[in-house]
């Protein structure tokens, strides 16, 4: 500890930078490794395994990187490109969406228990995907997801509509009127459910949330929304940060409160409605990701969005691959897997630092 | 020069009226003190400065400028609040939370440069804070937390610096010592001070000029000696005191009468 101490304030006086911003732009650098081996290594992990060197060379011919002649089976392309690198994609895509997300809406709220679905954002969509259950079955492929995103945003601009106090935003009220409406939808979509007859099935196993039947436009559709938005929020770390005083000393210090929070919670929202519209209501990521960066890496947004979003990814792809391969051929829905393999390293952290993590 | 002109402005809360027709000015170099009793206004005064509340009524001026035609940044880079009980996040350590008062100087895709770190450096040696750096603010006490945030502001760079009872937490050497540094800000870098201060004693013996509200409005204004004396105190505060002048430089000294005296007297 003294050593330690004594190091990094040897680091300050060299550069005038916080030792702990190094070791911060470290860690994330070091997170984008691990999420680019991650990604190459679970290719080839499945029914049939793949060897590392193959998986590398159908990558590079794919990119046209180099020319390499095939060696491998002609059925091997199509299993590493079109059946598991979309599903992998979407995997990484939407557990960096739902960890953005949860950490900019612990944020805002300033509270711990905060997630990506607090503002009704899942119960829209699971009544959205409903609906679309309930359609002819040949309207349904392009249509429950849709309907989902749709429901998705609609409930929390409904919520928003009702907690609005004339031009100000009082964050209380949201989390209150995002329960009561969570609530009444949720109602409504038990309601269809029992109605549903023989589709219950796959309203269920949507609501549990699954990766399986990935393919490409899926990954496309949902990719824009969740960059622009990641984006978005990653650009307003600085303001998020000083929000964490409260609502006066951050206007007292020019941040314009009123229209980041409105920015924040869309574009958080815009990216958990994509996340959830084709693979369903995933819960814990939104979760347990933000604090489990925060409470490793503190809580300065500009280095805790970025390292929530590659965390969340690396879990979603590493959960992904073990809902399909546990019980292979069977899947375990992805809900499940998030829960076990989080909560108890969540809980480790949490003995590890029993410190304010706010 | 820069002047802050407050021109017959009455502040509230929706409805309710906390001070009425209240007008002043202050001037580069000035320490301005606001002293009267609990639930007289002095905050609510602050929060109008800064634009937390709108006035109902007349006009707040920076410069000559409407407080209102400025962004909210701009206003930030020219005012800053050391605020009375702030919440402060307690996982940031206090070299964090003095950084934040760079915000209003830096765009949303700036880092923070050498420079703004040298500024926070500067800022958190004044408030003899520098120690603290990588603490956690959970861990400070109060009075700690009360000289971060007036670290704060000065890593604003205000032109103007507006501090709520900045030395309700601090023991009596660091009450100097904040008060010293105000007056230091005041003299040396041309800033304009305005301090709320329950203590008539420290209000009498820093500031340049006092404003004494009371039930929502003016009751006088003028350097100390004008503004304090048992009469004002005893019509203000409903409190019986003696004022005598400052053994050192005349300036007013109050000393309370407890009522065990009283009554002893009146025998």
């Amino acid at each position: 500890m003294a050593l330690e101490s004594i190091r990094s304030t040897a680091v300050q006086k060299r550069t005038g930078y916080p030792a702990q911003w190094r070791s911060r732009i470290f860690a994330i650098s070091a997170l984008a490794i691990i999420l680019i081996i991650t990604i190459v290594v679970t290719l080839g992990v499945g029914s049939t395994d793949i060897p590392f060197g193959t998986i590398l060379q159908i990558l590079l011919a794919k990119l046209s990187i180099s020319n390499v002649q095939p060696t491998w089976a002609a059925n091997m392309e199509v299993i590493v490109f079109d059946i598991r690198l979309p599903r992998l994609l979407l995997a990484g895509l939407v557990g960096a969406a739902l960890a953005v997300a949860g950490t900019t809406y612990q944020g805002l709220f300033r509270n711990p228990l905060a997630d990506p679905y607090l503002i009704g954002v899942a119960q829209g969509a699971a009544l959205g995907a409903v609906i679309g259950f309930m359609l002819p079955v040949s309207w349904q492929l392009g249509s429950i997801p849709l309907l989902a995103f749709i429901g998705a945003v609609s409930a929390a601009a409904m919520v928003y509509s009702i907690a609005r106090v004339g031009k100000t935003l009082p964050m209380t009220t949201l989390i209150l009127a995002g329960v009561a409406i969570g609530a009444f939808l949720a109602a409504i979509t038990s309601y269809l459910m029992i109605a549903s007859g023989d589709r219950l099935q796959g309203i269920i196993s949507w609501l549990l949330g699954s990766f399986s039947l990935t393919s490409w436009w899926q990954v496309a559709a949902v990719t824009p929304y969740i960059l622009i938005g990641t984006l978005v929020i990653w650009l307003l770390a600085r303001p998020l940060n000083v929000m964490q005083l409260d609502e006066e000393q951050a206007q007292q210090l020019g941040i314009n409160v009123e229209q980041v929070k409105l920015i924040l919670l869309g574009a958080a929202t815009l990216i958990t409605a994509a996340a959830v519209c084709f693979c369903g209501i995933i819960g814990f990521v939104g979760i347990i990701i933000p604090h489990a960066m925060r409470l490793i890496w503190g809580p300065d947004h500009r280095f805790l969005l970025p390292l929530a979003t590659l965390a969340g990814a690396i879990f979603l792809i590493l959960a992904d691959t073990a809902a399909r391969t546990m019980l292979a051929p069977t899947e375990v829905p992805i809900g499940v897997i998030t829960a076990l393999l989080g909560a108890p390293f969540f809980l480790y952290l949490l003995r590890q630092k029993k410190r304010a993590v706010f | 020069m820069l002047y802050l002109r407050l021109d017959n402005v009455t502040l509230g809360y929706g409805k309710q009226v906390v001070l009425r027709h209240v007008s002043f000015q202050a001037g580069p170099g000035e320490i301005l003190g606001i002293i009267g009793p609990n639930g007289s206004g002095k905050s609510t005064l602050i929060r109008g400065i800064t634009r937390i509340i709108r006035p109902s009524y007349g006009d707040i001026f920076l410069d000559g400028s409407d407080l209102y035609s400025l962004s909210r940044q701009k206003l930030a880079q020219i005012v800053a609040v050391v605020p009375q009980n702030p919440t402060l996040p307690e996982a940031f350590t206090a070299f964090e939370v003095v950084l934040m008062g760079r915000t209003p100087h830096l765009g949303l895709l700036r880092y923070e440069a050498k420079r703004d770190l040298d500024i926070i450096k500067s800022a958190m040696e004044a408030t003899h804070t520098l120690a603290l750096a990588e603490r956690r603010v959970g861990e400070l006490s109060g009075g700690e937390k009360q000289r971060l945030t007036i670290a704060r502001a000065l890593a604003q760079e205000p032109k103007i610096i507006l501090m709520d009872e900045p030395t309700a937490n601090l023991d009596i050497n660091y009450q100097i010592e904040t008060l010293g540094l105000a007056r230091q800000l005041s003299r040396n870098k041309e800033l304009i001070v305005v301090i709320t201060l329950h203590d008539l004693n420290l209000a009498a013996q820093y500031c340049d000029r006092l404003i004494l509200l009371s039930n929502g409005t003016i009751y006088s204004q003028g350097i100390p000696q004008e503004v304090i004396n048992a009469r004002t105190i005893k019509d203000v505060y409903g409190a019986q005191v003696c004022v005598y002048p400052h053994p050192v430089n005349k300036l007013p000294a109050t000393l309370v009468v407890s009522d065990k005296e009283k009554t002893a007297r009146s025998k």
